[in-house]
């Protein structure tokens, strides 16, 4: 045996997922299916607004659902409601979805067929963060019940987000909710990041996000023609 | 706690390194780790010994440099270290970062090889 030596290696760590990534990224470009993915702690409201996202955007777009849990089916049978094909992820222990297992999900369905793949990922500020799904659009929630300093709590997951969206507008006064505080803590880890608003139970907001949904993939389908 | 799914993707790499470089065993991995890419240090040092066992890296070190993060600062002109973080901020002027020039990383920078 030789003395040991010192070799340079520079290599991401999590080189494999982002190389699936990428491949699935090129897959969904040249499908046209504008592809959105939730984050969020638990509870904040995903699969509700979801849900409701589906049954609106499908009235006028072909729509599916990837959803993303340690265990149970409830949020498959939740979304299905919608009429849209969903699919459920049962990650077993793994806290986060990755690359693989959407390549998994995906492989007896035609992604010609769709316009907007929506996939809720794992409730779970930290985990999802590190993990490129090939989305085109990473939306991170955050309700007015958590608190205004979750982004400086959880600043990964805001950094790695294309867009926030604050859920259950309609409890802001019961909690005191503190919206400026919450967009100067946004904006701080992830400056210029759109933020919007939405109450699913009264129905605010829900038309603004669906024109922002909607706008972002017309956009991708322009740089597409290009 | 994802560090255990990033651990075994450490050992993966580190593996095919390993083989590249015609070498039996590894004394040390040396790893980059912004402080904005969401991992915990601790926990990685914890899962990696996990990961490691019953392969060629089993005696090895895994040797965690942290990466502060830096900014792109518009008024400036050039890379600044933030104020505070993880609020993207100049700690000179305390402009808002045109974009972050490091602090994301999650990558294997060098290895010790025995071949």
């Amino acid at each position: 045996m030789s003395e040991p030596r010192m070799v340079e290696v520079r290599r991401k760590i999590l080189k494999e997922n982002d190389l699936l990534a990428r491949s699935l990224r090129e897959r969904f470009r040249s499908a046209g299916v504008q592809v959105i993915s939730l984050v969020s702690s638990p509870g904040s409201g995903k699969t509700t607004l979801l849900e409701r996202l589906l049954t609106d955007l499908g009235r006028e777009y072909r729509v599916a659902a990837l959803v993303g849990d340690l265990a149970t089916e409830n949020d498959a049978a939740r979304l299905a409601r919608s009429g849209a094909p969903v699919k459920q992820i049962t990650t077993g222990t793994i806290c986060h979805l990755d690359a693989g297992m959407i390549d998994r999900a995906l492989s007896d369905w035609r992604l010609e067929d769709l316009d907007f793949l929506f996939i809720e990922n794992v409730g779970n500020l930290v985990c999802p963060s590190s993990f490129d799904l090939g989305e085109n659009l990473r939306v991170v929630l955050v309700s007015t019940t958590e608190g205004e300093d979750k982004p400086l709590k959880y600043p990964t997951i805001f950094n790695t987000a294309d867009a926030a969206v604050v859920t259950k507008l309609d409890l802001a006064d019961a909690v005191a909710f503190d919206l400026a505080a919450l967009t100067r803590n946004i904006q701080g880890v992830r400056p210029g990041m759109p933020i919007l608003q939405v109450s699913t139970r009264i129905g605010r907001g829900i038309a603004e996000l669906e024109l922002f949904l909607v706008s972002q993939r017309t956009a991708q389908a322009a740089a597409r023609a290009v | 706690m994802h560090e255990l799914s990033i651990a075994l993707s450490i050992v993966d790499g580190a593996l095919e390194e390993l083989q590249r470089q015609g070498a039996t065993e590894a004394g040390a991995v040396y790893l980059r780790v912004g402080r904005l890419s969401g991992v915990d240090k601790d926990a990685l040092l914890f899962s990696y010994g996990i990961a490691c066992q019953d392969t060629p890296l089993a005696s090895s070190r895994l040797v965690i440099e942290d990466v502060d993060v830096m900014i792109l600062c518009p008024v400036c002109g050039g890379e600044r270290p933030t104020r505070a973080f993880p609020v993207l901020t100049c700690a000179d002027c305390g402009a808002v970062a045109d974009r972050i020039v490091c602090g994301q990383e999650l990558e294997i920078r060098a290895m010790e090889v025995v071949t």
